[in-house]
């Protein structure tokens, strides 16, 4: 059974008096395990997509079921609940909480799914340890480099162990060198079994995928493996 | 997430935004502060009123009917004139009551008149001169301090005795004994038997320890031969105290001769009459002071939510993040409100610690007393204060769209 299955998905915003389709049907499976990417230019729903897949908007027309679960009918309180506990989230400007060290910032899903206190700093040190941030628990966002942040921004995505990893942009504000490091942790975890699904503009990063949809005019316009 | 933890996460959160931003933090405590701590000291100068008066009203005995000519309480000029007219009280009448009437216990003649004091080189103006019987102690409740009080042969005649207020020993007399010494009323020499205990009560004139007791045909050969009396009734049982008063009016309307129909020419008073007219006036100040002190305190309110807004606004972000995270709308709902309750709150303790020092400052002028009761009130109006600010930034900051709040910059 497919982990994500979209089915005629279509949604439209009200802009004013006008009504703007950013995507137009978009049916598309994607299985456990997979490490697809999302292509496209800038206004093609490549966002629109991702956001609907991160279920942090519902579509306004056709299904979207989730390893299992129809999210197109949930209301906000069952979404905050499938948002925590099946997807991990990676931001091209990390969105980290500045005020929090790296360690609290890992924490916070585990806080939102009432893990208790003992148990989820074990988790967190441990989610810290795997992307080799252990020796940076207690630092502050500002007193970590870029592709420090963005590690701890991936630990915190993958503390509550989710079935995807959705990751928006993740090198857009790094340099290439650190962009390529984080680029080989992504990699790693789609070695690991994790579901990583990336949206990004950039051919580079999106070779690193096995498969790449590419989006247009909010219709699929490709979806085909990466030949490696 | 149970509610607990969301509280416990709610107020960390709280904590490091307000250490984040102190000085807004602290501008903002200040209107809470400001609010508060005239809201409570309002309270505390209400209820030290009314303990000073509760004071001062509980040496007017509650078994005890008071005949004079006109009521204490006089509503209207037209009264007022009413009431000169008629005949005074004379001393025949409290003989005659004295004689007849049968649930009272003590029926004591009071004639007052102001006259100066002194002894030696020090002075007093304006003391109240009592002319009394023994049983006057009865009515009054005085107690006496040292010495005695005036004996009932010496009220009946014999010698020129007084018994003292107790601010009027320590003007005279200081810290030297008073018991033996003669002082001068109106130029009459009169030996000090007794001091009375402190009674308290405000007021610098006409308290009770600003009187000097003497007997009564003492006052009549020295002051005044036919004063104007106030017969002071104590009733045998306070639960009779209708039926005495009832008597009494009977009584007196008799003595007078009064026809039936014929309305009262003098006035039975009570401590009930102060009471009622005091619960009155007490409560409107009342009212009409925290009306107004409320006012500061609701603008600090504003404040409070003022800044909760822009503080929803320049977090709209992270907002976006917790709820990408998994934060439902109670959660952050939650975190707000406790943010706005804790400022409140904070400004809410140091506010008590102002007004507990300015009260200690205020009861050098007036009497002012800071009860648990208003603590807890004080405190539960500041939480108050903040939820209700609160609510309205928290409120938009819980229902914003994740898409729209990560998009934010």
């Amino acid at each position: 059974m497919s982990l994500i299955r979209l089915k005629e998905i279509s949604r439209r915003y009200q802009m004013g008096a006008e009504t703007v389709h950013a995507l137009r049907g978009v049916s598309l499976e994607i299985q456990r395990g997979e490490y697809v990417a999302i292509m496209g230019p800038s206004g093609s729903g490549k966002s629109t997509l991702m956001n609907l897949v991160g279920c942090l908007d519902t579509p306004t027309g056709g299904t979207y079921e989730l390893n299992g679960s129809q999210v197109s009918e949930m209301n906000e309180n069952q979404l905050a609940e499938i948002r925590n506990r099946e997807i991990g989230f990676v931001f091209q400007t990390f969105n980290l909480l500045p005020r929090s060290d790296a360690l609290r910032n890992v924490e916070l899903p585990l806080v939102y799914a009432g893990i208790s206190s003992h148990e989820r700093r074990q988790i967190a040190q441990d989610a810290l340890r795997s992307v080799g941030l252990a020796d940076r628990v207690h630092h502050k966002p500002n007193e970590l480099s870029g592709g420090q942040r963005q590690r701890v921004a991936v630990a915190r995505a993958l503390v509550n162990k989710p079935s995807i990893l959705l990751a928006d942009e993740p090198t857009g504000n790094l340099d290439s060198k650190t962009g390529t490091e984080i680029m080989a942790l992504f990699q790693q975890l789609a070695d690991k079994g994790n579901t990583i699904i990336l949206v990004t503009h950039e051919e580079e990063v999106a070779l690193h995928a096995a498969r790449i949809i590419r989006i247009r005019d909010g219709l699929i316009a490709s979806d085909e493996p990466v030949m490696k | 997430m149970n509610f607990f933890t969301e509280l416990r996460e709610g107020l960390m959160i709280s904590w490091s935004a307000i250490r984040a931003n102190k000085l807004r933090s602290v501008l903002t405590t200040l209107g809470i502060i400001i609010g508060i701590v005239t809201v409570t000291l309002m309270g505390t100068a209400i209820a030290g009123l009314n303990n000073s008066f509760l004071t001062s009203i509980s040496s007017i005995g509650a078994d005890v009917l008071y005949v004079d000519r006109a009521s204490w309480i006089i509503q209207s000029t037209k009264e007022w004139i009413e009431s000169q007219k008629r005949p005074v009280i004379s001393l025949e009448t409290a003989d005659t009551l004295e004689r007849q009437m049968s649930l009272a216990q003590a029926i004591v003649p009071v004639a007052q008149n102001d006259e100066p004091v002194k002894y030696k080189k020090r002075s007093s103006s304006d003391v109240n001169i009592i002319g009394t019987t023994e049983q006057f102690q009865l009515t009054s409740g005085f107690n006496v301090a040292q010495g005695r009080f005036l004996s009932a042969a010496e009220c009946a005649g014999g010698r020129p005795v007084c018994v003292i207020g107790s601010e009027i020993a320590t003007n005279l007399f200081q810290r030297d004994p008073a018991l033996g010494e003669k002082i001068l009323v109106a130029n009459q020499a009169f030996e000090v038997v007794g001091v009375l205990d402190k009674q308290g009560g405000f007021g610098d004139n006409g308290g009770a320890d600003n009187e000097v007791i003497v007997p009564l045909p003492q006052f009549n050969n020295a002051f005044l031969d036919q004063p104007d009396y106030e017969i002071q009734v104590k009733v045998k049982q306070l639960d009779q105290l209708d039926d005495a008063r009832e008597e009494l009016r009977n009584l007196l309307r008799k003595i007078r001769h009064l026809a039936p129909g014929q309305p009262d020419n003098f006035t039975i008073n009570e401590q009930d009459q102060f009471l009622e007219i005091f619960h009155k006036v007490a409560g409107t100040i009342g009212a009409v002071g925290l009306f107004i002190t409320g006012l500061s305190l609701f603008v600090g309110g504003i404040g409070i939510m003022n800044i909760m807004f822009v503080s929803v606004a320049e977090r709209t972000r992270e907002i976006g993040v917790r709820k990408a995270i998994g934060a439902k709308r109670r959660t952050i709902l939650l975190q707000f409100l406790i943010e706005a309750a804790c400022i409140c709150l904070i400004g809410g303790i140091i506010a008590l610690g102002i007004a507990w020092v300015a009260t200690l400052a205020l009861q050098k002028i007036m009497p002012a007393q800071m009860s648990p009761m208003i603590v807890a009130v004080s405190l539960f109006v500041s939480l108050l204060t903040g939820v209700l600010s609160g609510f309205f930034p928290a409120w938009r900051a819980a229902r914003m769209n994740p898409v729209d709040a990560l998009r934010n910059e």
